[in-house]
């Protein structure tokens, strides 16, 4: 009865977006604002990547946002995970020579490739988010190849409150200097340089501390009594 | 061109419907994230790279991540 | 033949959101409704760009100085996109945690067994 239901309601929805997407041609343009950001992206923000300026600078608050429901999830699962009673103490196995040693070998290197691509978030594809992914996936491999390491909390917990506490403290400094939040108050310098674009490398640096940091705590929670 | 964007686009929904049929979970998890691998690529040819490279590493590892430290805190297999 | 090539991506992502649907509504599972979770997510995701697509566009960024601009796709999905990605994890992490505390407190993740056993 309820699997004849619920087809019936996957029916309905279907014929529903069927009718609806006939009326969105594709490959057409759509908006006006697309336009203008790409074409006055350069000279009112200085930088070429124009992803990055419309997430850091024309939004920059919904991306205040997005850090802070981040936050609420890893608080959350912190809270939920840390009333647990029963801690059952699992004997480690080691991992083989070749896995404790490559992976020794791979950390360093994945940690400098994640910092190069938040670093480079205004010149080339890439930024904070994408940049914490990948630390956090190098922290991964420390906990399935050397197992017995784990990251201090200490460390962690401060990094990513510093990143947070960084993005907000630019937004009232703009406020200071100029008349609205997250005004762009440092010197534009020319287009395609590393030292370009006012405080968007800045803040691209603080949210990829935040989210690197935030990823690898909620997988150090989720391992933790296991 | 056109028959390399079809042939991936039945792939993907193949590994969805195995996602669905599947009774061992870790399987289930393993053809999401090939669920969406092949999202990335297709980002990729609708030309947005920053989206394709945030798809490839958040949705392909660390979500499977998670989901299999889960599922090694409760069943494996579905009832 | 041309219908598939303007359509093709639609598709995708339609067919992605009705088989994320069909998952969340018949499966007992409780962490298969969270894989179809998921999926549901990347279907909305890969349809949102597949909108702001423009033929034969190029994507939109200013490598060289003297880039033509006239036709470069739309920049606006991409940033919503990739907010909403980061998002769909953070919900996925938290619906874990609590799977995990239920399992704890009711040793089964059968959704049938653990609305009888409330009664």
């Amino acid at each position: 009865m309820r699997r004849v239901i619920s087809i019936l309601l996957l029916i309905i929805v279907a014929l529903g977006i069927r009718l609806s997407l006939t009326k969105i041609p594709f490959g057409t343009p759509k908006t006006k604002v697309g336009r203008y950001y790409i074409e006055e992206g350069i000279e009112e923000t200085g930088a070429v990547n124009i992803v990055t300026s419309v997430v850091v600078s024309y939004r920059g608050f919904d991306t205040l946002g997005e850090v802070t429901i981040l936050f609420i999830a890893a608080i959350g699962l912190g809270a939920v995970l840390s009333t647990v009673g029963e801690k059952t103490v699992r004997e480690i196995e080691p991992a083989s020579l070749v896995l404790y040693t490559g992976c020794r070998l791979l950390f360093p290197l994945i940690l400098i490739f994640g910092t190069y691509i938040f670093i480079h978030g205004h010149l080339t594809p890439g930024g904070g988010f994408q940049g914490g992914a990948i630390i956090a996936s190098g922290f991964l491999l420390i906990y399935l190849g050397c197992r017995e390491r784990r990251i201090s909390r200490v460390a962690s917990n401060l990094a990513e409150s510093l990143g947070g506490l960084a993005f907000v403290v630019i937004g009232l400094l703009g406020l200071v200097f100029g008349g609205y939040f997250l005004l762009n108050f440092l010197p534009k310098g020319t287009a395609n340089t590393l030292f370009s674009a006012g405080i968007i490398p800045i803040i691209y640096i603080a949210i990829g501390f935040k989210v690197g940091s935030e990823l690898a705590g909620i997988i150090d929670n989720l391992i933790e009594e296991s | 061109m056109i028959f390399v964007v079809s042939f991936l686009v039945v792939l993907m929904l193949v590994g969805a419907v195995a996602a669905s049929i599947f009774r061992d979970l870790i399987s289930a998890v393993i053809a999401a994230a090939l669920v969406s691998l092949i999202a990335s690529i297709l980002f990729y040819f609708l030309q947005a790279p920053d989206v394709a490279m945030a798809e490839a590493a958040i949705g392909a590892a660390l979500t499977a991540a998670i989901f299999i430290i889960a599922i090694r805190r409760t069943k494996r297999y579905e009832e | 033949m041309s219908f598939l090539n303007n359509y093709i991506y639609y598709i995708g992502a339609f067919g992605l959101i009705l088989i994320g649907l069909y998952i969340i509504l018949v499966k007992h599972n409780l962490i298969k409704v969270i894989i179809g979770l998921g999926i549901l997510d990347t279907g909305v995701n890969l349809f949102l760009i597949s909108v702001g697509y423009i033929t034969k566009g190029t994507a939109p960024i200013f490598s060289k100085p003297g880039i033509d601009s006239e036709r470069m796709v739309d920049p606006v999905p991409q940033a919503l996109v990739l907010t909403a990605i980061v998002i769909g994890v953070a919900v996925l992490a938290l619906a874990l945690s609590l799977a995990i505390r239920l399992y704890q407190h009711y040793r089964t993740l059968n959704l049938r067994k653990i609305r009888e056993q409330r009664w």
